[in-house]
């Protein structure tokens, strides 16, 4: 390096390290305060069985107790597990089938409307999801709903789409699906798009049906893009709780809850702190996990693929 | 293949695809034009009813409606942690997609980046409440606005080191070889660069802390009560006013609609390059 004769150099050495630093530094310390330092304060509230007195809190050590119930105890957070694992990888299944059939639709259909369509999948992803849940509680209302006004008019019997717990679940799930899948559709259109041409146009020659051409050529194309898209949907269905709270508030009986409204219920609703610590803290580390293992996977997998070539 | 046949799948995938559209927008419209009917002709399932202006006139301008107030508390914390996020982010975000750095420091800070983008919102809210109302913050403007930064925080990172990324290298060589230090490139060179990604990342942040519910719900006070926060204790009154709850989704829904409008392929490409980092 020549310049380095430069007597200018160490000092621009130096002021270039110092940006390095003084760029990070907002980053980390927002990091560090506000999402790192809540983690730490939850695993300590854990261990703690927080009341009120007169308006301030008292905390009395309790060790791994408020575990020993959740685990053992606490059967509203299972059945919010279990709801949240089925309504996950239900919602996920259907959004990727839908979406994934209607990017093949675009990509067939032509650029007839195509901005105006963009617009219209565009609007679920970015209104906010709270109007999504009006929308859907004036739809699904049981006396004045959309759905039932239409089913009544028809002659046909009306359904408490909110209120029976056999199918509020269900409910909430087609609400999610709505929200989603155009979100899924953009992204399996940008990823067919991006799809070698060449290659296609090749394998084309190949193959006789559109079903054969799905089957050999642009599904094997799309799995890569097709997995990390299940993969992270289905972690972050696992946020769901806007359209909970609107729509059903985790009811009826424990038929809607899920784990984000369990955790919110004790937190705010019932004011057992150390609970909801508890809660979080062994929500939070069992959803790390999901996302650090899936990270692995998918790495590892690109990687080995490197290596074969 | 012949023409024919071409043209009847054509016919098909046009038809599935306007169908879905119809799906999606359909369910829109009827809530909307709830906004300007009477409550009578809600409750007896009218879809054509006389027009009206009422409720939004009862929201926005009755003494029992705060909305506007609302509203404004959603436009502050918005634009506030928005400005917020977008420079600290920036700079991070040039620094560390293209400068020399310890490698450990690049993928703790993207790694937990990652981690805490995914991981689901309402575990930490519990958390921060502790923590505001401990040191008397809790129902400030500054506790929103400070978690709607930390909240939007890795998307911000993500979208503008893809940005910082598609500079070129010459570009940056070229600086550096005249002698500009890292910080005189960043303003100099890297911020007028990147201005559409700016403006990009910044517009889909601004919609992001506007939508946000569950942090307004559990950190606001009355008096800094965002929109959302609004709409959803309407929705558990006693008596819905379901007029009133569907003009305030409508007015929520202005960003959202004025981003469609104006940077629809910004926000595509905002979302697509966000979604799996």
């Amino acid at each position: 390096m020549k310049p380095a004769a430069n007597p200018q150099t160490g000092d621009t050495t130096k002021r270039n390290k110092r940006w390095v630093y003084l760029s990070l530094a907002p980053v980390i310390i927002v990091f560090l305060a506000l999402s790192a330092f809540p983690v730490l304060n939850l695993l300590g509230l854990s261990l703690f069985k927080v009341t009120w007195q007169d308006g301030s809190a008292i905390y009395d050590f309790v060790g791994m107790e408020n575990y020993k119930y959740l685990f053992n105890e606490e059967e509203i957070y299972w059945a919010g597990v279990r709801n949240t694992l089925i309504f996950a990888v239900s919602v996920v299944t259907v959004q990727m089938l839908l979406g994934f059939t209607m990017a093949l639709a675009v990509m067939r259909a032509g650029s007839f409307g195509r901005p105006i369509l963009t617009g219209i999948f565009l609007l679920p992803i970015v209104i906010p999801p709270i109007v999504i849940g009006t929308m859907w509680r004036l739809i699904m209302g049981r006396e004045f709903g959309l759905i039932n006004g239409l089913l009544s008019m028809a002659g046909l019997p009306t359904v408490d789409w909110l209120g029976n717990p056999d199918i509020a679940l269900g409910s909430i799930m087609l609400v999610d699906i709505w929200h989603w899948t155009p979100f899924v559709f953009l992204l399996m259109l940008a990823g067919l798009e991006s799809l070698d041409t060449e290659v296609l146009e090749a394998a084309r020659l190949d193959v006789t049906s559109f079903w054969q051409e799905m089957r050999h050529i642009v599904v094997p194309m799309m799995l890569p893009t097709i997995v990390i898209t299940v993969v992270f949907r289905i972690i972050l269905s696992f946020k769901v709780f806007d359209e909970v709270y609107l729509l059903t508030s985790g009811g009826p009986g424990t038929s809607t809850e899920v784990v984000n409204f369990s955790i919110y219920r004790v937190f705010f609703s019932q004011d057992r702190v150390g609970d909801g610590s508890a809660m979080s803290v062994v929500t939070l580390f069992a959803v790390a996990l999901m996302i650090i293992v899936a990270n692995g996977l998918i790495q590892r997998r690109s990687g080995n693929k490197g290596g074969e070539e | 293949m012949s023409v024919r046949r071409l043209s009847a799948g054509r016919l098909f995938s046009n038809t599935l695809v306007w169908g879905y559209a119809f799906l999606i927008l359909g369910p829109m419209v009827w809530v909307l034009s709830n906004a300007f009917k009477f409550q009578i002709d809600i409750l007896t399932g009218k879809i054509f009813a006389p027009f009206t202006w009422r409720n939004f006139e009862q929201l926005l301008f009755s003494r029992q409606s705060n909305f506007l107030a609302n509203l404004l508390n959603s436009a502050i914390v918005a634009t506030a942690s928005t400005l917020i996020v977008i420079v600290i982010a920036t700079m991070a975000a040039f620094t560390l997609a293209r400068l020399k750095m310890p490698d450990w420091i690049r993928w703790s800070v993207l790694g937990w980046a990652l981690l805490f983008h995914m991981l689901p919102t309402l575990t930490f809210v519990g958390s921060w409440y502790q923590m505001f109302a401990a040191v008397g913050l809790h129902g400030t403007y500054f506790a929103l606005i400070a978690t709607h930064v930390v909240f939007n925080l890795p998307m911000a990172l993500f979208l503008m080191m893809t940005f910082v990324t598609a500079l070129p290298e010459d570009l940056i060589q070229a600086a550096r070889m005249d002698g500009c230090s890292n910080g005189a490139m960043f303003w100099r060179i890297v911020m007028p660069l990147v201005r559409g990604g700016l403006i990009a990342t910044s517009a889909l942040m601004f919609i992001f802390s506007w939508s946000d519910f569950a942090i307004a719900l559990t950190l606001s006070s009355t008096d800094t009560m965002t929109a959302p926060v609004a709409i959803a204790t309407y929705a558990q009154e006693y008596e819905i006013r379901y007029g009133e709850m569907a003009a305030g989704a409508a007015m929520s829904m202005i960003p959202a609609l004025t981003l469609i409008l104006v940077g629809q392929s910004f926000v595509v490409r905002g979302l697509l390059a966000g979604a799996v980092k």
